[in-house]
């Protein structure tokens, strides 16, 4: 055992840890996008106290993992969190503030004297929503398409921009990845809603919402997935660590790593499968499928972004700022520490699971809106 | 090798820091405290199956989750500051923070956010024991996360278990357990959430005797103060225990910080504590700093000596001692510790050109150098003075240190009065008569919050200008971004934390003055 624990094992290790946590933010997002459809999905009131009460009762895994995601990305590539969070400003701090709006506002919107009103804090609600699944797009999409730092001997990070992380959003292809994981999430969240409320009304209309938002999935998911495969990548050389650019890198990671092509393509098939039978056969199983789709999508998609000698975090304006899981990890100490810590995981998982299926066990519906004692 | 900073963005960059860790801090004790009372409640209310409890419980649980978002929602700006901000720093002490930042999440966030859950929608879906244990769980949790960033605050005290590793230019991990089990942090966390169980003792306390003035919720109302009175006694007096002994391992690992709350420039035997003074400034300086005096004092002779020293005649270290240094003592000058520290730092910038050279010779040397104990404790110990131009600026605030601690004192003490006076009270049976006392209750309940706010301004000022206690300083921890961006992020998020604070006040009066449901 201890053999193997080197620090290029434990460096592959942390990053699968990190990608599961991204997965499984991406799939928890399902919250946001059901708080991103409030203003176009519910008929009536009561629709949407059941659609905010469906999400609300989940919006803190959901937080919970982003705030895990953060502090495992630090705790394990620490290059990684100095740079990006110190260098592309903006991104992040737009993520923040659309996650620090949304936590109070389940919480305080039905509340009496809530100062600020019931319509702004679902606008806050929806402006998380929205911006919250399309700016993580975006800053992930940078792990592909690079960014503009330099660091110096000391490792500390100087922006080539003053745009400080905005001029992301000015690439094509991070806009497309920012649409195309906003739509997943709208997919999930209809899906969630049709499997957790007990309204024929809202489930004929998030049907139909279902179809309208495959679409744009589809467009903007094909066109990052096939700019992906086409384009190049930033390799590291895995003795010297130099960086150079290499044509169809990721395209060659998938060929060289067939099972995350296996994983990639089975959580593809599982999204689809997911809206297919619900679509087809109206089925309220759906999310279970896309769920699992998405988390295996999003966690090859880490895997062909990390592993095989590929910079996670390209440098645009120094080529060898770039970072990698080799050069931007933690010591082999704290790796190998954390690690332990990390077999605690699957009993989290456990009690996350026991009791999720403790609040799911009925379905939501309009007599308990009418009669519960704490709704939001 | 190093940038030239700047200042304002400095302070920025603190101010921005200050105000989330600030408004953060409102809301988290609260959180602390009365998610035990909620767990003792519920735990009273499945031991009697007495309906009553169970209808208190629910009414101090609606408060609790009007409070416990906007702690997340703080919690999460914090968390992502140490990057987005201290970007120097994130790196310098990754290898060591981030590990207890996410253990943080793994282990306590998941069982505060899981069983939150439960506890506020199981109450009709699970069964009565499965809703007891979450209560507990979130309790246990919510502490829990409090363990974690206080492990990594006490690390920035009083840094152990580490090495600096020139190669990767910071400090790197050797043991955990003397990390976690670091003095500062034991202290720390203790401290810390009694001072949670206190205040949110005395919020219910306050509450409570809100009602019995307006002769309302009568038997809810003394229940409350029952668990509130004694559980807030218990953390009173752990709070002043734990008090000293955090006060007394500051006096061994930042003496500097210690000497300044006790406002103390000439290091003396037989040295009396000041129970309360007024500061003044004197003609007297050091550096270009003015040395403050008492214009006024309540002093306890000979006591600070035994605390600290544990006899009368125990040497107590004074700012002057550490500043222009102690022979006798052997405490090194400020002035000495700046130039073994620049010498340090050119010993790495060294090391890092032969690295960019590829100068394997100078490497090898350099490396020697490195890993020589006499080098390792007589200069890289004071790595972080390079960065400090002068020798006075290792002086912290000294009026903000003084006062804060000792108003924080003081008002420990008041707190184990009060919850006394109530107990007392409840237990002769004429509490609901003493009016008087119901009004103090009521009007002490920002008092905690006061405390607990000077005792983080006295933590962080108190170890100014440091990040990391002598490794960084904060000019050297910040991020290079425009000093405008952070300017409008701290609008931003002053308008924004402002803005739900007002909110959070309002909706908690509303729903006090609506009272528990029938």
């Amino acid at each position: 055992m201890t053999a193997i624990i080197s620090q290029a094992f434990l460096q592959h290790y942390w990053w699968i840890i990190v990608s599961v946590l991204a997965s499984l933010l991406v799939f928890l997002m399902f919250v946001q996008g059901g708080q991103s459809m409030l203003y176009s999905l519910p008929a009536n009131d009561i629709h949407k106290t059941m659609i905010i009460n469906t999400m609300g009762r989940k919006w803190e895994f959901t937080f919970t993992t982003l705030v895990t995601f953060g502090g495992a990305f630090f705790a394990s590539f620490p290059l990684f969190y100095s740079t990006s969070f110190g260098g592309a400003y903006w991104v992040w701090i737009a993520i923040l503030f659309s996650f620090t709006i949304q936590a109070i506002a389940y919480e305080f919107r039905s509340k009496p004297n809530n100062f600020l009103g019931k319509k702004t804090f679902d606008l806050f609600l929806f402006l998380n929503g929205s911006l919250g699944p399309f700016l993580i797009g975006v800053a992930v999409a940078t792990f592909f398409t690079g960014a503009m730092f330099t660091l110096n001997p000391m490792n500390q990070v100087r922006w080539a921009t003053h745009w400080y992380g905005l001029e992301a959003l000015l690439n094509i292809r991070n806009l497309t990845l920012g649409f195309a994981v906003l739509f997943l999430a709208r997919i999930n969240g209809l899906l969630y809603i049709i499997n957790t409320i007990d309204d024929e009304v809202l489930i004929k209309r998030s049907g139909k919402a279902l179809i309208v938002n495959t679409i744009p999935f589809l467009i903007f998911f094909l066109f990052f997935v096939i700019s992906l495969l086409v384009s190049k990548g930033f390799a590291a050389d895995p003795l010297t660590g130099v960086i150079s650019v290499e044509k169809l890198k990721y395209l060659h990671n998938l060929v060289q790593m067939p099972f995350v092509l296996i994983l990639f393509l089975a959580g593809v098939i599982g999204v689809l499968y997911g809206i297919g039978i619900t679509v087809l056969r109206r089925s309220s199983s759906g999310i279970w499928f896309s769920g699992a789709g998405t988390i295996l999508s999003v966690f090859s998609m880490f895997l062909i972004a990390g592993f095989n000698g590929t910079s996670f975090y390209p440098s645009l304006f120094n080529l060898q700022s770039s970072l990698t899981i080799s050069n931007a990890s933690s010591s082999l100490f704290t790796l190998k520490t954390m690690m332990y810590v990390s077999f605690i995981i699957p009993l989290v998982l456990a009690y996350v699971w026991y009791s999720w299926k403790a609040i799911n066990n009925k379905k939501i519906t309009e007599s308990e809106m009418n009669s519960e004692e704490h709704k939001y | 090798m190093i940038d030239k900073i700047d200042l304002s963005l400095v302070d920025w960059s603190r101010a921005q820091f200050a105000l989330t860790a600030a408004y953060h801090w409102l809301f988290v004790p609260l959180t602390l405290g009365l998610s035990f009372i909620l767990a003792i409640m519920e735990t009273i209310y499945v031991k009697t199956g007495n309906e009553e409890w169970r209808r208190i419980t629910r009414f101090w649980m609606t408060l609790f989750g009007i409070n416990f978002a906007i702690g997340i929602a703080t919690g999460i700006i914090l968390e992502f500051e140490f990057g987005t901000n201290w970007s120097n720093y994130s790196w310098f002490v990754g290898d060591i923070f981030g590990a207890p930042l996410a253990v943080e999440g793994i282990l306590a966030f998941f069982l505060e956010s899981t069983f939150v859950a439960v506890m506020f929608f199981g109450w009709n879906k699970v069964s009565k024991k499965f809703h007891l244990v979450s209560t507990w769980m979130v309790a246990v949790g919510a502490n829990l996360s409090a363990l974690w960033i206080l492990v990594a605050n006490a690390w920035m005290q009083h840094p152990v278990g580490m090495v600096f590793n020139p190669e990767t230019a910071r400090n790197e991990m050797v043991n955990f357990w003397a990390v976690l089990f670091n003095q500062v942090a034991v202290d720390k966390f203790l401290h810390t959430i009694s001072s949670g169980f206190l205040l949110a003792s005395m919020f219910v306390l306050g509450i409570s005797a809100w009602y019995l003035i307006r002769n309302r919720e009568e038997q809810i109302a003394k229940k409350s103060i029952l668990v509130a009175g004694v559980f807030g006694l218990l953390s009173s007096l752990m709070v002043a225990y734990t008090g000293d002994q955090s006060t007394r391992t500051v006096s061994k690992v930042q003496p500097v910080k210690f000497a300044s709350m006790e406002a103390l420039y000439e290091g003396k035997n037989n040295a009396g504590l000041i129970a309360f003074g007024v500061l003044k400034d004197t003609d007297k300086k050091i550096g270009d700093k003015t040395e403050k005096e008492f214009a006024f004092k309540i002093q306890i002779p000979g006591l600070l000596s035994v605390l600290t020293g544990g006899d009368r005649n125990a040497y107590v270290q004074g700012l002057r001692d550490h500043i222009l240094g102690n022979e006798k003592l052997q405490i090194t000058s400020a002035s000495e510790k700046i130039l073994r520290g620049k010498y340090a730092m050119t010993v790495l910038t060294s090391y890092k050109k032969a690295r960019y050279n590829n100068d394997t010779a100078l490497i090898s040397s350099i490396k020697t150098v490195f890993n020589d104990n006499e080098f390792q404790n007589r200069y890289f110990r004071y790595f972080g003075y390079a960065s400090v131009e002068k020798p006075d600026d290792v002086i912290p605030n000294v009026t903000a240190s003084f006062y804060s601690f000792h108003l924080m004192v003081i008002l420990g003490f008041l707190f184990i009065l009060i919850f006394s006076v109530a107990l007392y009270l409840l237990f002769k049976g004429t509490i609901s008569d003493n009016k008087w006392f119901l009004w103090i209750a009521l009007f002490s309940i920002p008092l905690p919050y006061i405390a607990s706010e000077l005792g983080w301004l006295l933590t962080e000022l108190g170890r100014q200008p440091w990040i990391i206690q002598d490794l960084m300083t904060v000019t050297r921890a910040v991020s290079q971004i425009s000093t405008g961006s952070v300017i409008t992020t701290f609008i931003l998020f002053a308008v924004l934390f402002t803005g739900l604070f007002i909110s959070e006040v309002s909706i908690m009066v509303k729903q006090i003055k609506t009272g528990p449901k029938h």
